[in-house]
């Protein structure tokens, strides 16, 4: 027989707001354990969650690049659960009136429909001490500010699943409301997934995978966990409603509670917070000023600039670098220069230096004089490769750098014409073997007069010299 | 002069004055306390000398233009957090917690020139209409110490009734500054949802809960609420409005007044001594030129079931909390972490705490929520509209505080039901986020206090502070003190 496999997504994103959710704590990454909370985040007795309109703002970007209407009256509710992460005994979420509803995004030829997306807040991490057996909980992640997305049923295959994330990943960091990194965790995915045979059109039994740390993790726990439940049919045994955790060595899901065992949240209106109330102006201000996202960029770069598709999702790999190429058209520099340097020498030297392209030590006003300095003539572009590296991690001016070192190209001809006349009687035997054939001969005595002007000739012109006194002896 | 028999306001007249000093106040309220208090337990924690300090410093700082309340004494319900002073809750689950802050009312009073003598005792997290539920043991009502204070701020009335603070700060949820302050003969009032900042009063109910004073009379009160009401931006549910000038907008002048007696408020259940009593309020007020209607309000028949619905459901998830994780009592004993949060929870929360959260988790469940809950809030909503309706043709509705006087400790916790019920006048005004006012009416045949309330439209403080000091100018059962009060 043969199987479909239908798989719908929840996705959590961290947002990238300064405060958390419900409090004024910083949301920054890496502080000592315990230093970013205060009574309302640690859930302290008689403390009170005040709404971050950012979270707020950036939810609603979300669900408007999602093609979401957006909930003019949405409530926060209390999620109910123990456990040590979560210190007030219940999460502030969304259940019966979330921020976002009936969006569709176009993946990779099909349409997913968005069935949510709601605000919450993230908890607090535990670490387990091998050596003392203690627990230790540490609520600097507590009320960090979470959406979460949720797709109806619509993938079928593991490649429309990574095409997707990597869709929301990129508009996410396009509206600039989240790095959407998912190796450390600011985009955490789980995959509800089931099978039934082909043409059916009842959904089967489905599981929720867990702890899907990457790209790669998600096709392979895809892989995995179909084979899985179409081995389980294909045996006449049936597939148990259950949350699976992959594990990644293994290349495995492993079940980590049961249906029975599934937690009544007892869900029930907040009631600490009023509801959310979005006017319509409000709601289409932000429509308005949406930025033009990756996808959008990419179709624009090729028709508008005639590049090609590979220079266009290269430059748009990143917010940052789109930004970076968009300056460098506004200060005059050809668009398919522009890219060529993106994609290889800055591309080059930010990935030597480990550093994001959010990163760049250099300003494209830089760059640009440079690319302008070789396309009139002034620096060969091996030189201008070599002036790059030398202003790249200081923003250097390029024009002192050139001056000061002496590299700006000889305008000279009668110059060069003087060395190559010299060359050329210098270097008898190349030129015998290069009118006898030797193609060989011709590179050599090129470097020969480049050498001599210390590498500031324009190369064609060297060229074009050394043939034309070649041909006429 | 008797110190500790004036009126909070006339303190604050005799300081400003120069008649007292803010350290005799508050020496004298210590005295009375430290002579008095092993017997009625009204105080969990006493202050002393934190409030002498605080007394010297403030005399120094005594200049003219202060509040009308400077250097005037206090005492807070311990569900109030206070930075670096033990809060309670009455509860052992919160053994040795010491809150890093202050909440916003106390801050206000602080600002305001309070001298806090202390934490009063209540119910454990506020749950009872009796102070018995406290792990800190009952306190005893000064009237007649074989009986209760009423609940949950009992400790807090019992406290200013018997002259050990000139007022209090309580929180009331479904009757709980109103009603104690019936059966300790004081005036107290629940101000209008969202009047009052939360923040720093620890949850019972979040939708219900509201900080108010609990006084001497209706003037004290006024100026108690211009001092702790207005929007806080760390309480979202607080709400603009136009505060402040209740107290130089007192009048006792209420020609005119129209005066609603909800007929479901005197019928079944009602002591006729007390119907007696709040009659008599309302010939009272008639005499000064209100008019007294009989309205029906059908909807009231129901507030019961439904607020113990709605406030267990809220108190099972604002107390999750206390799972000996972070802060307050832990057990000693346990193998793995739900054995933790079971035997802590076990040993930590007392009987009536554990039968609210089990009922609140109940009707949260898959397959209860709407039978349950959901229910509950239409029921509200129709309680609501109800009462809107009488103040379409009233502007204050007066009704029995409670049915009965003050009963005898252990009574109430024999007949749970019967102590439930008897919160039937109190809450619909919880229901529906309005505000009232309770104030003494006289004394049953056991010379046990009798109170009336007044339940006014939203941010109806006003009408109801005027109509309360109208029949205080006509009536002394304000100025009545227990008789083991006997000072001087």
């Amino acid at each position: 027989m043969n199987w479909e496999i239908v798989m719908g997504l929840e996705t959590h994103v961290e947002l990238s707001t300064e405060s958390k959710i419900f409090c004024s704590c910083s949301t920054a990454f890496g502080g000592a354990p315990n230093s970013q909370c205060c009574p309302v985040c640690m859930g302290l007795p008689g403390a009170l969650p005040v709404l971050n309109q950012k979270v707020v703002e950036y939810g609603v970007k979300v669900g408007l690049a999602l093609g979401c209407s957006i909930t003019p009256v949405s409530r926060f509710d209390r999620k109910n659960y123990f456990y040590p992460d979560l210190p007030k005994g219940y999460q502030i979420s969304q259940l019966y009136a979330p921020l976002c509803r009936n969006g569709r995004v176009e993946v990779a030829g099909t349409t997913i429909g968005i069935h949510e997306i709601h605000m919450e807040e993230d908890a607090g991490k535990l670490y387990h001490d091998p050596a003392t057996g203690e627990t230790l909980c540490d609520f600097n992640r507590c009320g960090v500010p979470l959406l979460e997305i949720v797709t109806e049923p619509d993938f079928r295959t593991s490649e429309q699943v990574v095409a997707y994330l990597k869709k929301l990943r990129d508009s996410l960091q396009y509206l600039g409301v989240s790095d959407g990194k998912m190796e450390e965790g600011s985009l955490r995915c789980d995959v509800n997934l089931s099978v039934r045979p082909v043409g059916s059109d009842t959904l089967g039994t489905r599981t929720e995978m867990k702890n899907l740390g990457s790209f790669q993790a998600i096709a392979r726990a895809i892989q995995f966990e179909s084979q899985r439940q179409i081995s389980l049919l294909e045996r006449g045994e049936r597939v148990v409603q259950e949350t699976r955790r992959f594990d990644e060595e293994k290349g495995e899901t492993f079940s980590m509670r049961s249906k029975e065992e599934a937690r009544d949240y007892r869900y029930f209106p907040e009631p600490d917070l009023p509801p959310v109330v979005l006017s319509r102006e409000y709601v289409e201000g932000i429509r308005e000023n949406l930025p033009e996202l990756g996808e959008a960029k990419r179709r624009r770069y090729a028709q508008q600039y005639q590049l090609p598709e590979y220079d266009c999702q290269m430059v748009t790999s990143h917010p940052a670098l789109a930004r970076f190429f968009e300056e460098l058209l506004a200060l005059g520099t050809p668009p398919k220069q522009g890219t060529n340097w993106i994609m290889g020498e800055v591309l080059g030297a930010l990935s030597e230096r480990s550093l994001s392209p959010g990163q760049m030590p250099m300003t494209p006003k830089t760059l640009a004089r440079l690319i302008a300095l070789v396309g009139e003539g002034k620096l060969n572009r091996n030189t201008a490769v070599k002036v790059f590296e030398a202003v790249f991690d200081t923003d250097g001016d390029v024009d002192e750098y050139v001056a000061a070192h002496g590299l700006e190209q000889v305008q000279d001809v009668e110059l060069v014409e003087r060395i190559v006349v010299q060359v050329l009687e210098e270097n008898p035997q190349s030129v015998a073997d290069y009118r006898g054939g030797k193609e060989k001969a011709f590179g050599f005595l090129v470097g020969q007069t480049m050498r001599k002007l210390q590498g500031k000739a324009d190369p064609q012109t060297v060229r074009r010299l050394l043939l034309e006194r070649l041909g006429q002896e | 002069m008797n110190l500790t028999h004036l009126t909070a306001l006339e303190l604050g007249r005799a300081i400003t004055q120069g008649d007292v000093t803010i350290p005799q106040a508050t020496q004298a309220a210590l005295e009375e306390i430290a002579q008095r208090d092993k017997s009625l337990n009204s105080c969990i924690t006493v202050l002393a000398e934190q409030a002498m300090e605080r007394a010297e410093t403030l005399q120094k700082g005594l200049k003219p233009g202060l509040s009308p309340l400077y250097g005037v004494p206090l005492l807070l319900k311990d569900n109030l957090c206070t930075q670096g002073v033990p809060t309670t809750c009455g509860s052992r689950l919160l053994e040795g917690y010491v809150p890093p802050y202050d909440a916003t009312v106390v801050e206000k009073v602080k600002t305001a020139g309070g001298v806090c003598l202390g934490k009063g005792n209540l119910d454990e997290f506020a749950m009872g209409s009796t102070t018995e539920t406290s792990n800190f043991g009952p306190t005893r009502n000064p009237w007649d110490e074989s009986r209760v204070p009423g609940g949950s701020s009992g400790g807090c009335a019992a406290a200013v009734a018997a002259g050990f603070a000139w007022y209090a700060l309580g929180s009331d949820t479904g009757g709980s500054i109103r009603q104690p302050a019936g059966y300790c003969g004081l005036t107290g009032l629940k101000p209008t949802y969202g009047s009052v900042s939360r923040y720093g009063l620890v949850a019972y109910a979040s939708s219900m809960d509201q900080v108010g004073p609990l006084c001497r009379d209706a003037a004290d009160c006024a100026a108690v609420l211009d001092m702790i009401q207005g929007k806080d931006p760390r309480d979202s549910t607080t709400v603009d409005g136009n505060y402040g000038g209740l107290l130089s907008s007192l009048a006792s002048d209420i020609r005119g007044l129209r005066v609603g007696l909800p007929m479901e408020c005197f019928g079944e259940g009602l002591r006729p001594q007390v119907a007696q009593r709040v009659q008599e309020v309302a010939r009272v007020l008639e005499s000064r030129g209100g008019t007294v209607t009989q309205v029906s309000i059908p909807e009231l028949k129901l507030v019961i079931p439904a607020y113990y619905v709605l406030a267990s459901a809220e108190a099972s998830s604002n107390l999750a909390r206390y799972d000996g994780v972070k802060y307050g009592f832990r057990a000693k004993e346990y193998g793995n972490l739900t054995q933790m949060y079971e035997n802590t929870r076990s040993q930590g929360f007392g009987k009536e705490a554990k039968l609210r959260i089990l009922l609140g988790t109940f009707v949260l469940s898959a397959g209860y929520y709407e039978a349950y809950y959901k229910k509950a809030l239409a029921v509200q909503g129709q309680v609501k509209q109800g009462l809107e309706r009488a103040f379409a043709i009233c502007d204050v509705l007066l009704t029995p505080v409670t049915p009965n006087t003050a009963p005898k400790l252990g009574e109430s916790l024999r007949d749970p039901m019967g102590m439930y019920l008897s919160d039937l006048y109190t809450v619909p005004a919880n229901l529906a986020g309005l505000p009232a006012l309770s104030m003494p009416c006289g004394v049953d045949g056991d010379g046990l206090s009798v109170g009336a309330q007044l339940v006014g439209p939203r941010f109806g403080e006003q009408v109801l502070l005027n109509t309360a000091h109208a029949y205080q100018q006509e009536t002394d059962y304000h100025r009545q003190v227990p008789k083991g009060g006997g000072m001087g």
